[in-house]
């Protein structure tokens, strides 16, 4: 369920990191909170991400969740397909429902982040 | 009490059931300090009787059987009795806002015909289901295209209401958002597109303007649309006066209208209740405050209705919300529904017609201050220079004439700012003409 | 069927939207004819004049009666039963309050007209200001304000303006996390930081949270009296010094004000300015959502900065004073929603002193009643006494698989409207109820039968209440959907579409 190469951060979000550039996404478990997810709110393309402090916003029908960076760096690409589909986030969170992609500014923060199998620990499954 | 539906020996029961003897009990664990110590000082109740007498009493000590041309955010329409009637159900009256859509499919279905109708009378994509009023709706407006832009400063023409432009600045002071003034071109009364193009700059979020402004006179969307576009501010175009709209080729270069629609049926009331609307274009709909009604399914795939979009506001979002506003006027939102399904699209358009008429035929009869276009208001000058003299005439003759302009221009202490509509008649007309002239 | 518990199914008409049944040239109205030559709208300038509204309906009278009349009876309110919605007070709307709003010299009256003649308006508006400050224990207060929310914003200004004037307007308002959403969403649009402070077990605002949180840059707290729990603040008192001693002051969120008209005035405990909902504690229609009024009341050390105008009597004749330099300004245009107003006057005159008391005790009664009747069925998570309403949780039926939400749809096909769901937020779960006092007390034992056999239904088959409702005309409306695809208005079907049809 939760990709082994992954890194995940306390506030439910997930990065992969290739080359130097990182995917990130919330996690299966943030989304099963939400609930039917309406509406994604992403940054636009070249936004500064700082790790820690947020840069969108996920809603269901009642609630309104910030999303924080797990990492710092540019934003490169946003998924686009998440305007008209934001149901792709319940149904493939870890995979098609990415939110963007960021040119990672410090990568060595990646290492400050929790392995997957420190992540299902921390979610208590 | 009549409005209280319960016996002692019920109270005494239900006190029982509770482990109580006197409803004293109920209140014991207040702190004692805080408990009153003395009954209120009001009188005692009085019947349904005296209530309606007192009443008539104090509305016989208001301006009755006066012909009236006040205007200035405030007109005498007709309004059809199809109105009340629909107004005064209890289903309507009664009920909550529509949250639990299950219940209340009446209430969801009508604002989201009243929301379809400000569309169509605006030219806009969307309309939310309505604000307090119009003079609240102008500020809630300009902190929406603040958010959208980004930007803080906002620009607002001289001649639009002047109590919103009191209410704008109350609303956005606090707030850090700069309001500035652009000047009205002193021979028509419309905005000085000059003067408007030197405030508008890179720190401008929203340009704000009335057609008809509060002289009356019809404003150039293209001309001030493409000055606020090029600094890249949005336009705010504001109405007063909703059955313009029925003549009014809609501002569709604004990104956002927003106006009053207490002509719609809505009684003069001294200043309310009345609704507001903001109207937008669909790209912008996050950002729009109030409620929404979306059309939707239900569970077995019948067409349904529902709010939508709650997340902009108050009671989730909390101090991100795109306002504090929590209710609408749905009531008065309805009153107008029916009075624009009463008119249709063909009486809307008679209706703004005899509006103009009146209006125009007054207006051949008075010197007019402004030059240019004008609907069923216009600014005249005074008989000697005086319009309070001016209306002390008329108030002889059982009229209420212009509105004197001096408290809210100075420069126009010499004019009155004249409305007719169609409940004006040509004889009222011909005798304010003999007494101005 | 016999006419015992609360409802029987019968027909009910179907409708569409108007727009489906106009056609060119119906008509709705008739004009008197015009006495002055007809102009024509070019007059309005080039390109000014519009072709027509498009797509704007084309009906009948009858089918405007038969359309609004029918919409009418998919609703639900408080002249068919119980209206629970808790902190909404849902009472009963006397109809002389309507009858009375649109007495002529009242309903015409235009705010511009003189002043000597709009001595009745203004009259009536100075006894409603003397009545709400002899119930709140106030000096001073404006009828501008046109909501609850909105008198939230005028309190806060008022604030401002006072602390601005001894040099320092301050930075944060302090909100319990019980508050509801319009506080913080009002004090960050006047300009303020918001910090959020934790209620303590009791669902009260504790001292030693506030005095922590307490500096010379706090401007104000906000406190909700009765709580959003239904519970006085017992330390209200302290609460106030607290918050006095750093040069603070205190609004009160006066939404729950039907619990203490009568019985305690914030004045006398130490509040120092507040609203009050007309349209809850004093029987304003709601309408589906307004129109309300937002009275605010304060002490007399804010009346300086009061929106303009004021009222002001000058021998023995009312007038609008509008020089009052420290001003916080207009709030709104004109001087109020001067017709709920009217209704507020006529409901106080008709309860009187006395009466308002009686039917704050009785709103307590009921409130009290449903509390111990249903307390063996639902978690009760805060005991403190309840004053006007009570706030269960869903805990217990949770486990089963229902939540607030699903007890609330179910509740719909018993007849009743549901009870306020999931706030307020400290409760998870919460089913907050509030009957007012204009419920007899057999529409409260029917209550109290849907509710307990809800709750038994739970027990035996909770995946049946999950689909409720079943008696509505929609059944459970899909929310996400209208949220995900929102359709905001109607469009005419393309020319295609309707040639296929």
């Amino acid at each position: 369920m939760y990709p082994e190469n992954y890194a995940y951060t306390k506030e439910h979000e997930w990065v992969s990191v290739e080359d130097g550039v990182g995917t990130i996404g919330i996690t299966d478990h943030a989304q099963k909170e939400l609930g039917d997810i309406v509406y994604v709110d992403l940054p636009k393309l070249g936004m500064a991400l700082t790790s820690h402090a947020t840069f969108g916003s996920v809603e269901s029908v009642k609630a309104v969740s910030d999303i924080y960076s797990p990492i710092s760096g540019e934003v490169l690409e946003v998924n686009t397909l998440l305007a008209t589909a934001p149901e792709k986030l319940n149904e493939d969170p870890h995979g098609e429902a990415w939110l963007v992609k960021v040119k990672l500014s410090a990568p060595d923060e990646v290492k400050s982040l929790m392995s997957a199998a420190d992540y299902l620990k921390y979610i208590g499954e | 009490m009549r409005y209280l539906p319960k016996s002692d020996s019920e109270r005494q029961e239900m006190l029982a059931v509770i482990g109580m003897k006197s409803l004293d009990e109920l209140h014991a664990h207040l702190p004692a300090d805080a408990v009153m110590k003395r009954p209120l000082d009001l009188a005692p109740g009085v019947s349904e009787y005296e209530i309606v007498d007192f009443f008539k009493a104090r509305g016989a000590e208001c301006a009755s059987g006066y012909a009236s041309f006040l205007g200035a955010g405030v007109y005498a329409h007709y309004r059809p009795v199809m109105c009340d009637v629909i107004a005064s159900r209890g289903e309507f009256l009664t009920s909550y806002t529509p949250y639990q859509a299950e219940m209340a499919q009446g209430t969801l279905m009508t604002i989201f015909e009243f929301q379809t109708m400000i569309c169509q009378l605006t030219g806009m994509d969307v309309a939310n289901a309505s604000m307090y009023d119009g003079s609240t709706a102008v500020p809630e407006a300009a902190m929406m295209a603040c958010r959208i832009t980004g930007r803080d400063k906002v620009v607002v023409a001289r001649n639009v209401h002047p109590e919103y432009r009191q209410v704008l600045d109350t609303y956005l002071k606090r707030q850090g958002l700069p309001v500035e003034t652009a000047a009205y071109d002193a021979k028509r009364g419309t905005v000085d597109l000059d003067d408007l193009a030197r405030h508008v700059d890179g720190h401008t979020a929203a340009v704000i303007v009335q057609s008809p402004n509060f002289f009356g006179g019809i404003e150039h969307a293209a001309a001030i649309a493409e000055i606020a576009h090029k600094a890249g501010a949005l336009l705010i175009w504001v109405f007063t006066e909703a059955v313009s709209l029925g003549l009014l080729e809609p501002a569709t270069e604004a990104d956002i209208v927003c106006g009053e629609l207490q002509s719609f049926a809505i009684s003069p009331s001294y200043g309310g209740p009345y609704a507001g609307v903001i109207a937008t274009k669909e790209k912008f709909i996050r950002q729009i405050p109030g409620r929404l009604v979306g059309e939707t399914r239900d569970a077995d795939g019948r067409r349904a209705f529902c709010l939508t979009l709650s997340t902009r506001e108050q009671h989730i979002r909390r101090e991100k919300a795109t306002s504090n506003i929590c209710t609408n006027q749905a009531l008065i939102a309805l009153m107008a529904t029916v009075f624009m399904s009463v008119y249709g699209k063909q009486g809307l358009r008679e209706l703004a017609t005899q509006n103009l008429s009146k209006a125009h035929y007054l207006g051949s009869r008075l010197p007019l201050r402004f030059e240019g276009p004008f609907f069923n208001e216009f600014v005249a000058k005074a008989k000697g220079g005086s319009p309070a003299a001016q209306n002390a005439l008329l108030r002889e003759r059982k009229i209420l004439g212009g509105i004197p302009l001096g408290d809210f221009y100075p420069e126009l202490a010499d004019c009155a700012l004249w409305c007719a509509t169609e409940m004006n008649k040509k004889t009222e007309m011909d005798v304010v003409a003999e007494v101005c002239a | 069927m016999s006419g015992t518990g609360k409802t029987v199914q019968v027909l009910n008409q179907n409708e569409g939207l108007l727009f489906e049944q106009s056609s060119p040239g119906k008509i709705g109205y008739q004009l008197p004819p015009l006495d002055v030559p007809e102009v024509d709208p070019k007059v309005l300038g080039a390109g000014n004049a519009r072709a027509g509204i498009e797509d704007f309906p084309e009906v009948s009278e009858v089918e405007v009666i038969r359309h609004f009349t029918r919409l009418s009876t998919w609703n639900y309110g408080i002249d068919l039963g119980l209206f629970p919605l808790g902190s909404c007070t849902m009472k009963y709307n006397p109809r002389v309050n309507e009858l009375v709003a649109r007495t002529e010299g009242l309903a015409w009256a235009h705010p511009y007209q003189p002043e000597d003649l709009s001595q009745g308006a203004m009259e009536i508006t100075a006894q409603l200001e003397r009545a709400i400050g002899e119930i709140t224990g106030m000096e001073s207060v404006t009828l501008q304000p046109a909501a609850g929310a909105h008198g939230e914003m005028t309190g806060i200004l008022l604030i401002r303006s006072y602390l601005e004037k001894q040099g320092n307007p301050r930075k944060i308002v302090l909100v319990p996390d019980s508050a509801h959403g319009t506080n913080p969403a009002t004090a960050a649009m006047v300009g303020y930081e918001v910090r959020t402070l934790k209620s303590n077990d009791k669902g009260m605002v504790d001292p030693s949270t506030l005095e922590a949180a307490m500096s010379e840059d706090v401007a104000a707290f906000m406190v909700t009296n009765p709580n959003t729990v239904g519970v006085f603040e017992e330390n209200i008192a302290q609460i106030a010094a607290i918050v006095h001693a750093k040069g603070g002051q205190v609004y009160m969120d006066g939404a729950n004000m039907n619990a203490l008209v009568g019985l305690a005035r914030p004045g006398d405990f130490g509040m120092d300015v507040m609203h009050l909902n007309l349209h809850k504690t004093m029987s304003t229609p709601h309408g589906g959502g307004g129109p309300g009024a937002g009275a605010v009341a304060a002490r007399a050390h804010l009346e300086p900065f009061m929106p303009t105008p004021r009222l002001k009597q000058v021998n023995g004749s009312w007038t609008w004073d509008y020089s009052r330099p420290d001003t916080i300004g207009k709030v709104r245009a004109f001087y109020g929603n001067f017709g709920v107003l009217v209704r507020a006057l006529s409901y106080i005159m008709a309860h009187g002193g006395p009466g308002l008391r009686t039917a704050t005790m009785d709103a307590l009664l009921n409130a009290n009643y449903l509390r111990k009747r249903l307390e063996p069925y639902f978690d009760l998570p805060y005991q403190s006494p309840s004053m006007h309403e009570v706030v269960f949780s869903h805990s217990r039926q949770e486990k089963k698989g229902a939540k607030t939400m699903d007890i609330a749809k179910r509740l719909i096909d018993y007849g009743f409207h549901p009870y306020t769901t999931a706030f307020p937020m400290i409760v998870p779960g919460a089913m907050m109820i509030e009957p007012t006092e204009t419920e007899p007390k057999q529409e409260l034992d029917l209550f109290v039968d849907a509710m307990v056999a809800i709750a038994k239904e739970i027990e035996t088959d909770p995946a049946f209440v999950l689909k409720a409702p079943y008696n509505t005309r929609v059944s459970r409306v899909d929310e996400t959907m209208a949220a995900r695809k929102p359709i905001l208005r109607w469009r005419a079907p393309s020319p295609q579409s309707r040639a296929a049809d």
